[in-house]
This record gives structure tokens, sequence and C-alpha cells, in this order.
């Protein structure tokens, strides 16, 4: 049997927060009454032109330059002909083969991996208006019995980002995606609404035998919007690909569709023959030249990108290239780290206490970083207490979930709950003096050699404090009490 | 009221000028219109629609203010080609898809007029979506040359052409593709000019092939002509391929062509030009010597190509921009179909005249896979090589002449069973429209008592030197014939003689 | 050259519906434009670079601020078919 290995590829389509539409004066908004913010140039009246936005090539080049990529010289806008009722001009104005950037990468994490995936293009287009199919069964084509169509959000600058097939499995994929949503709102050119569809993706999809260079012939999932869907989709489709090739058989070049109730993926029903879209140069629109001292001012204005941040983690907080991974990957943990140390507090605690308590309480709480009630001040605190030994390690842990639960600054719930490290020699002296005395039998194996003996006595006295002695200061003063 | 107003013979400028000095009214003005559109309209057709309620209304309004609307084109009765949209006036582009079509906004071109206070007396007839050169493919009527009712107008702007001859119009407004406004000007005397690409706005122009229409004006006299192109040139926000002309339109004023050279292009009077053109165009270039101009022989060796290419880059830019006319949102809708598909097709099969049909499916081919590079590639790259034979002969002359149509008029029908045949009317205009040059065409005689006409084209920007040379002109050819109106067909003969 | 089928195909590509006679004038008619328009292969190219636009003019571009949109009253007055303050359409099929 083979060892087939997933050759999987995205396209991504993201809508920007202009304030107006790509191509005309409308404005760009979300949940009006139907047919609100439309003109004779969006409608595709007789007659009417478009004209580009001005801050759409301002975000696709923000957008195109966090990706790495290349921007040439000029690029050129192109008709991309075909009919359907949410198109109002049968043809789509997009980019062709001068698009507005070409030859990017983006690196992103799956578990401890970094994996780089190339980018091949980012170019400039205008989204659909919303169809939505009427009668027949909960807004599904089949059995419709007609369909409306609402033109506020026709003309909405549209991003497509495409990938060479350089992602490995589908869950690289989810994460691939998840990580450069992320980026991309980070650049304040999209909020990328999932429940919007302000971002949505096609997938190519293809196996080859593993290690092999050559590309299969690949199946497409087209227009997704949730991850989880799509890693479903991918962990069904590609073994279903494997067995037909091990077969013997071949995988048809067809658009699918992935019913998350049965896990499968289908063709969609064949609507016409495959698309000839017929592409030429846009005559109502005159060529793009990028002024290279514009396009360096926009490089120079985009935010710290995560590649840079975690490098500088790695160098600034003498981080391991992991943690500096985990934490630098997205802005608002790293902001809320860097604030941590900020406070005063040594950066190696400072990332385990956020890698670990405060991650796992975000997770749990379902919060954002820098939002609820643990502050980078508050966290710091802790950890500044941690570290000067006024409280041990694990009384940190229950420090921490009690701040959370009692809303309280961690000085008072040490105070209120009794759990600073007593590290009063002269007290621990008199303990440990008293546990030697009460454990002649364990005294005696301890002398006798036994070193891990030890450790009962540690016991002893901790749970003669409370588990609040400072273990290191007790396991000092047994040896010489035992010696 | 002076008994001088012909609207044969009326030119815009001496119409301001009776109505400055309160000879006559604006509501006088547009009265004479409208009473020879009534005389001569059922011979001429040249109207898909007559606009008389408003254009009394406004004109009259016109008269109560004067003060507040006033201009130098104020209270000028103007028509208006019907591809151009008109907020508040149906807009049909002669096509059964567009019949009830209700526009909601005002071309660009037209805003400035109305702006400028222009009475519009209504929206002249032309080629469906402006493809044709005789006005026979119009899906509403036939408009006939009021030289000779029996042949046509010319297209695609024929309606407008037609009016301003027949007395129907001060002026029009058309549009030129290939030599819409030039060879129906041609055809029917008048004065018709295609300004520099960009020069106009075409935002509101009902988009035939996007790289190469132009709006201009056709007019009874260049000065006119001048007067109606200052009023709508200049950039457009609405049309990013508008530009702001380097200079201000002149009123031309000389009678003389001295230090003037003139190119004569071989290859366009090889093109199959009638004795009786080739006779008033060789006498044309005769006077310009006289005027002073030197008339030089110049080559533009790709001109035979032009058209071919122009077959291909005009159809396929309009099979995209007419492929929005879908019976979703406006115009025609096939009744009673089953799915999207069939309501597409029939829409578009019953909405579409022949002509148009076969230039959509000329212009989808061309772009279909396979076959871009052969034809849709090439002919862009052959339409580099007549710009480049202009840009080349530009160096040595100052303006290229030739005949603005290989014929005159020809009889209705006579076209109609031979697509090619139709074509080949534009064989001496289509290359000024792939190279985004300024052209006009003004009469310069008759030919078998059919008016011939003489085109003059520009370098880029050259329409001030292009206005200029043809006034000179125009004062010595002294053409001040006007139409007839007589109907040379077998019926009508054969009627005259029974009565 | 253009074939029957040729036409059927671009005909479907141009959602026009073609009685069989227009059909078959069409190819008829089509054939002999397009061998016209063949005299063009006739040149030689070379590396003539193609004409997108005539005018020498790039970056015309719209500042990002909102200008009014039409009433719905007005989107929707050419409407063949409306529902819900939409443009009707029938079903895909």
């Amino acid at each position: 049997m083979t060892a087939w290995e997933p050759v999987i590829g995205l396209e991504m389509h993201v809508e920007l927060d202009t304030e107006t539409k790509m191509f005309c004066g409308c404005a760009v908004t979300k949940g009006d009454p139907p047919n609100t913010h439309t003109c004779p140039v969006c409608l595709a009246h007789p007659g009417a032109l478009p004209v580009v936005n001005q801050r759409a090539v301002e975000y696709a080049t923000r957008i195109a330059l966090a990706l790495h990529c290349t921007v040439p010289a000029r690029n050129v806008f192109h008709r991309k002909n075909y009919f359907y009722p949410d198109l109002p001009k049968a043809y789509q104005i997009s980019q062709y083969d001068e698009p507005l950037a070409v030859d990017g990468w983006f690196e992103y994490r799956v578990g401890d991996e970094t994996l780089r995936c190339r980018i091949d293009r980012v170019h400039m287009e205008e989204d659909a208006a919303k169809l939505v199919h009427a009668g027949g069964e909960a807004g599904r084509i089949a059995g419709s019995e007609y369909s409306v169509v609402d033109f506020n959000r026709g003309g909405t600058p549209l991003i497509e980002i495409v990938t060479e097939p350089d992602i490995p499995s589908p869950a690289a994929a989810r994460e691939f995606l998840q990580q450069l949503r992320a980026l991309v709102i980070e650049l304040g050119v999209s909020a990328c609404s999932m429940e919007e569809g302000q971002i949505r993706w096609d997938a190519n999809i293809s196996v080859r035998p593993a290690g092999s260079d050559e590309l299969g012939t690949r199946t497409e999932l087209k227009n997704m919007n949730s991850f989880r869907f799509l890693q479903q989709a991918l962990e069904a489709e590609l073994p279903r690909q494997a067995e037909v090739l091990e077969a013997g058989g071949r995988i048809e070049q067809e658009t699918l569709h992935f019913d998350p109730d049965t896990g499968l993926t289908t063709p969609l029903r064949s609507k016409e023959e495959a698309h000839d879209y017929r592409y030429f140069p846009e005559p109502d629109l005159v060529p793009l030249e990028m002024d290279p001292a514009w396009v360096e001012e926009v490089r120079a204005a985009l935010p710290e990108l995560p590649a840079a941040r975690i490098e500088r983690f790695v160098t600034q907080y003498g981080l391991s290239r992991q943690d500096a991974s985990v934490l630098g990957a997205q802005r608002p943990l790293a902001e809320f780290y860097e604030q941590v140390v900020a406070q005063g507090v040594d950066a190696k605690p400072a990332a385990n206490w956020t890698m670990g308590e405060y991650l796992a309480h975000l997770n749990a709480a379902g919060l954002e970083p820098g939002h609820g009630f643990v502050t980078p001040e508050r966290l710091a605190k802790l950890v500044a207490l941690v570290a000067e030994g006024s409280i041990s390690s694990s009384a940190g842990r229950e420090v921490f979930a009690r701040m959370v639960e009692d809303r309280a600054e961690p000085g008072e719930v040490v105070e209120t709950h009794g759990l600073g490290q007593i590290s009063d020699e002269a007290a621990l002296e008199e303990l440990v003096a008293r546990v030697v005395a009460d454990n002649p039998a364990q005294a005696e194996q301890y002398r006798g050699g036994k070193q891990q003996v030890l450790g009962f006595f540690v016991g002893q006295v901790m749970k003669a404090t409370e588990g609040r002695a400072n273990p290191k200061l007790v396991s000092e003063l047994l040896r010489k009490a035992l010696a | 009221m002076s008994g001088v107003l012909d609207p044969l013979r009326l030119k815009a400028r001496e119409a301001k000028r009776l109505l400055v000095d309160g000879e006559v009214s604006a509501a006088e003005l547009t009265k004479v219109y409208l009473d020879q559109i009534a005389a001569v309209e059922d011979r001429v057709h040249a109207y898909v629609l007559v606009t008389s309620d408003n254009a009394a209304k406004y004109s009259t309004k016109i008269d109560r203010e004067m003060q507040a609307m006033r201009g130098p084109l104020a209270g000028l009765p103007v028509a208006v080609k019907d591809n151009m949209v008109t907020e508040g006036v149906t807009t049909t582009c002669a096509s059964r898809i567009l019949h009830n079509y209700a526009p909601v906004y005002t071309a660009t071109a037209v805003r400035r007029l109305w702006d400028a206070h222009v009475v519009m007396l209504g929206k002249t007839n032309l080629d469906e979506f402006a493809m044709g050169s005789s006005t026979e493919n119009s899906g509403v009527q036939v408009t006939a040359n009021p030289w000779d009712l029996a042949t046509v107008p010319g297209g695609s702007s024929g309606g407008s052409a037609a009016a301003v001859a027949a007395g129907e119009a001060l002026w029009a407004l058309g549009s030129d593709t290939g030599g819409s406004i030039r060879q129906p000007a041609a055809l029917c005397g008048v004065v018709g000019m295609k300004p520099t690409y960009g020069a106009v706005s075409r935002y509101g122009l009902i988009a035939f092939a996007s790289s190469l229409d132009q709006i201009g004006p056709l007019t009874r006299s260049v000065y006119d002509c001048a007067l109606l192109l200052r009023h709508i040139v200049g950039k457009d926000p609405h049309d990013a391929t508008s530009v702001e002309l380097p200079f201000e339109v002149e009123l031309p004023e000389g009678d003389r062509l001295d230090g003037l050279t003139v190119g004569i292009p071989g290859e366009y009077l090889a093109l199959g030009i009638e004795p009786g053109v080739r006779a008033r165009f060789d006498e044309t270039v005769a006077l310009v010597e006289e005027l002073g101009g030197r008339c030089v022989e110049i080559s533009l060796p790709h001109t035979e190509y032009a058209l071919p290419a122009y077959y291909i880059i005009a159809p396929a830019e309009a099979s995209a921009n007419l492929a929005r006319f879908d019976g979703v949102r406006y115009g025609h809708r096939a009744e009673g179909a089953a799915d999207l598909r069939e309501m597409y097709e029939r829409t578009r099969g019953e909405g579409f005249g022949a002509e148009v049909k076969r230039r959509i499916m000329i212009g989808t081919y061309a772009l279909s896979a396979g076959y871009y590079d052969a034809y849709y590639g090439r002919a862009q790259r052959v339409r580099t090589m007549v710009r480049r034979d202009f840009a080349r002969a530009f160096e040595g002359v100052d303006l290229i002449v030739s005949p603005t149509s290989p014929t005159v008029a020809f009889r209705a029908g006579s076209r109609t069973d031979d697509p090619l045949a139709m074509y080949m009317s534009d064989i001496c205009t289509i290359p000024a429209n792939l190279a985004g040059l300024p052209a006009l065409s003004i009469p310069c005689g008759l030919s078998d008592g059919l008016p011939v006409g003489f085109q003059l084209i520009g370098p880029a920007f050259s329409e001030n030197r292009l206005l200029g040379a043809a006034h000179a002109l125009e004062g010595a050819l002294g053409f001040e014939t006007a139409p007839s109106f007589r109907d040379s067909s077998a019926s009508a003969v054969a009627g005259e003689a029974r009565s | 050259m253009i074939t029957d089928d040729d036409v059927r195909y671009v005909a479907r590509l141009a959602r026009l519906r073609l009685e069989p006679d227009e059909a078959e004038r069409m190819t008829g008619e089509l054939a002999k434009i397009l061998g016209h328009i063949d005299k063009m292969s006739e040149l030689d190219i070379g590396d003539v670079p193609p004409t997108a636009h005539v005018l020498d003019v790039v970056n015309v571009l719209r500042r990002d601020a909102p200008r009014p949109s039409l009433d719905r009253a007005d989107a929707l007055r050419n409407a063949p078919s409306v529902a819900d303050d939409s443009f009707r359409v029938p079903r895909m099929g």
C-alpha cells in the first residue's frame, strides 16, 4: 500500500473595511435593509462606469507586504465574464495576469513546528451581491422556486489571496487560516468577521505518493466559512482520494460539497460546463503604477509582523524559539506579555506564567488576551510574589485561581487565605526538630543512607504548615537536623 | 418675430444672437423646431421620442427666468441620441430589450448641457446599441435621409444627423465608435465631430465599445460644433477614462490655411471611393491649397487592417458590455421562463436584433478559450500599428484628410442582407477611433444630388487646429444647400407619375 | 472555420437563444465575417505590444468617501419582478 501525502492549497477572499465600495461611492455596510446602498454603477445600469477606491488599493498593498510579496511596478484590472444574478454586469472586475502582488510567504505554527506556506498572488476585485434562494428547502438551491438578489454587498472591495499547494494536513490548513486571519485583523484592513462572511475560502485538494514532487488532479471545496468544517471536509476528502487512487482509479477534477451531517464530500451538481471566463483588460479603468516610495510608506506603516516579533522576543527576552512563537504569534497575547514584563518582573517566569495559567484561564473562560480581571499588573504581582519567595509556586497557582474567582488582588488573596509562604527560619527550625523527633524510625533510615526519605520529612513539614513552608528552606533545615 | 427663422438653415450662433437681442423668445425658437418636427417627422422618423411638452414648458421657463437661466447655450434646442441616459425620459438605445427603461441618472455630457439651459427636443433614433452604419438596425423604426427619403441617413447616429439636416433640431449630440457621428454627418450634409478619446465623459453613454466610444456634436456649422463641444468636454470623476483637455476649445475664426500642411493617405483613396465622392474630395483638396495649405501624399500602411481589427475589438468589448442586459434589474424579461437559464436566453434572444446578436457572437467567440491570442490579442496589436502609422505621419503633417465615406447615401435595404458590405461604410472613419484621435466631417458638395463629406483628422488634443481649419474650409466651400425631402423610391416616383 | 457546434457553444456562453434558422444563418454570416477578419493573420506582428488603452493615463483613483445611494424605490423602479424589496429571479434550474 502506498503512503499518500496531502497537497492542499487555499484561496481566501477577504472583504475590506473601507467606507465605500470598490468601484463606486456607495457605503459598505452590514445588516441594512435590502437594496438601500446601491447606485447606477453597482446595479450595472446602462452607461455606468467604475472608478477605483484609493483606500482599497492601500489596504490591499498592506496585506501584500505583510505576506512578504513583491509588488510589481504596474497592475491592471481585467473583466472575468460569466452570467449569474448576483453579478450585475455579468462580469466581475478582477485581476488576471498583472495582479497587485506575487511571490510571498506566511509562516504559521502547527503544534511545536513552524511551517512556511508560499503565497502565489494577492489581487483586488469586487464582491458579488447576495443571492437568497426562496421557496423550497431552507435556503438551498435544490427545490427553490425563485431567488432574490440584494445588491447592498455587491461591489464591496474583495482581496483574493492564493497560496501555493504547500499545506501538508487538515490541521495545518486550519492553523494557517486562523493565523492568517489574525494577521489580516492586525493590519486593520478587515474585521474578518466570520458571521458576516467577511472571510471565505476555497480549498484545492489532492494527494500524491509520499515524497513525490508531482501534483495530482485536484478537487475543489468552495466558499467555506467555518474552520471546523474545513478540517472535517479535508479529513473526509483526503482518504477518499487515496482510496480511489489506491484502487487504480482516477480523480475527477470537480467541485465538491461537504455535508457536515454525513461527513461526506460529494460532487456539486454541475450547473453548467466549466467556465470560459474570456478575460480581457478592463477598458473602463486605466493601469495602476505603484510608486515605490509610496509602497515603502505603506510598508513602514505596517504594524510589527508576527515573524519579526517572534525574533525580537528571542533576542530581547531570551526566550526559546518555541516560547517566543507561542507568545509572539498574535498581537493581543504578545502585548499582554510585554506589559507584564514591563512591570519589572523577569522575562522567563513571566513567560511561563503567561503561557501556563493565564492562557489556560483564557481558554476556559473564553476570553481574549487583555480582557477580564487578570490584567498585566495583577499577573506581574503574582509572578513577583513567587519570585521573591513570599509564596511557593504551587501556592501561586491557587492564588491565580482565587484571584479570578474572588476578583481580588493577589496580595489580598494571599492574606485572606493564608497562602503566604513561611520562610521564618526560627519557626521552621522548631518545627523541623519536632518532626524529626516524632519520626525516629525514618530518621534512622535516612542516617543509614536512604536519602529519598528526606521527601517523607519534607512532606510532614508541609502537612504541618498546610503547604506553606518554603520547601527549599525546609529541605536545608532538615538536612542539617538529620545530619 | 423675424421672418428669417428657417429651421433648415438657422445656426446656433445666429439663434443665440436673436435670443440675446430679444428678436425671438426661447419659447418661439423651440416652437420653430417643434413645428418642423410636426411637418416632416412622418417622412423622416428621426426621433424615437419627441419631448414636446417638456421642451415647450422649459423654454417658457427660460423666458420667464432669463436672469437666472442665461449663458451661451441657454434656450438653444438640442436633440440627443437615444443611447445617452436621461433621467425622467425613457431611453431605449433603439432596442426592444430597453423599450421601457426609465433611467435613474443622466449622462454627464447631457447633464452639462441641461445645466447650461439647453432645451431638449427629444431622443433620436440610432442603430440598435449603436451597431450599424445606416440606422436600419434600429429596433424601433427606420430613419430616412431628408436628401432622398429612399436612402439611409447613415449610422449609427442617423437620427441625430437626419434631425439636424431636416431642420428638426438646431443641433444634436451623437456618439462615434467607428464613424457613427462622421459618416451620418457626411451622408446628411451636416458637420459631425468625434473628439479625442477621453475628451468627453462616457458616463451615461450606453457602452458599445468602451475603448472606442466618444460623444460628439452634429451641427450645421463648424462654429456651432465648437460651441457645443466646449460645453461637454472635461474630466469627469465618474469616468476614469476621461481627461481634462490641456486647453480650452476655441470658437474658430480664420478663413485661411496658410502654414498648414495636410496629408492625403494614398491607402484611403484606394478603398473603393466612388467617383462622385472622389471628385468632390479632389476639388476640396484643391481648395485647401488655394487657401494657403500645402497638401502632401502620405502613407498609413496598415489602413487595410484597421477594419478587421475593429471588427474584433468592438464586438469583443460589446459582448461584455451587453451582458448586463439579462432581464434581472431592468428592461425586457421573457415571460414564463421555467428557470434562470431559460430566462436569460429567451430575454436576450427576444430583446436583441440580428446585428447585435451577430456582434455579440463574434465578440464572445474572439475572447473564448483558445482564440484570444489569434483574435483579440492580435487585433489590439494591429491597433498599435495603426496608432504608430498616425504618429509617424503627424511628424510631417498637421492634419490628415480623406473622404468621410466611400459613397454617398445608399438606398435603404441595399446592404441589409450583407453585413460585410455594411461594415465597409466605415473604412475611412474606423482608424481614427482605433487611434483615439479627433476627427470631423464637413459637407463639401453634392454628388448625384446627395451630400459628400470631407474628413479631417488631427493628432490627439488638436481640436482647435481641426476646428480652425475646418471653419476656414467651410467658409470657402460655401455649402448652403438644404435637403429637399424628395423620394426617389420606385413607389414614390410611380406615385408622382400617376398623380 | 466556424462550425455549427462552435455557434451553439458561443450562443450558450452568451446566453443567446437562437432559433434554428437563426443559428444556421448565423454560422454562414459569422464565417464570412471571420474570413474577412482573418486578413489580420497576414501581418507579421513581430513583438508589437497590444493597445489596451489609447490614453497615456494611469492611477485614476477615487477618495474613499461615501456618496448618496439611490433610494430603494429608484433602485427597484425598473425591476421586472420584485419580492422582499429585492430583485426576484426564477429558480436556478
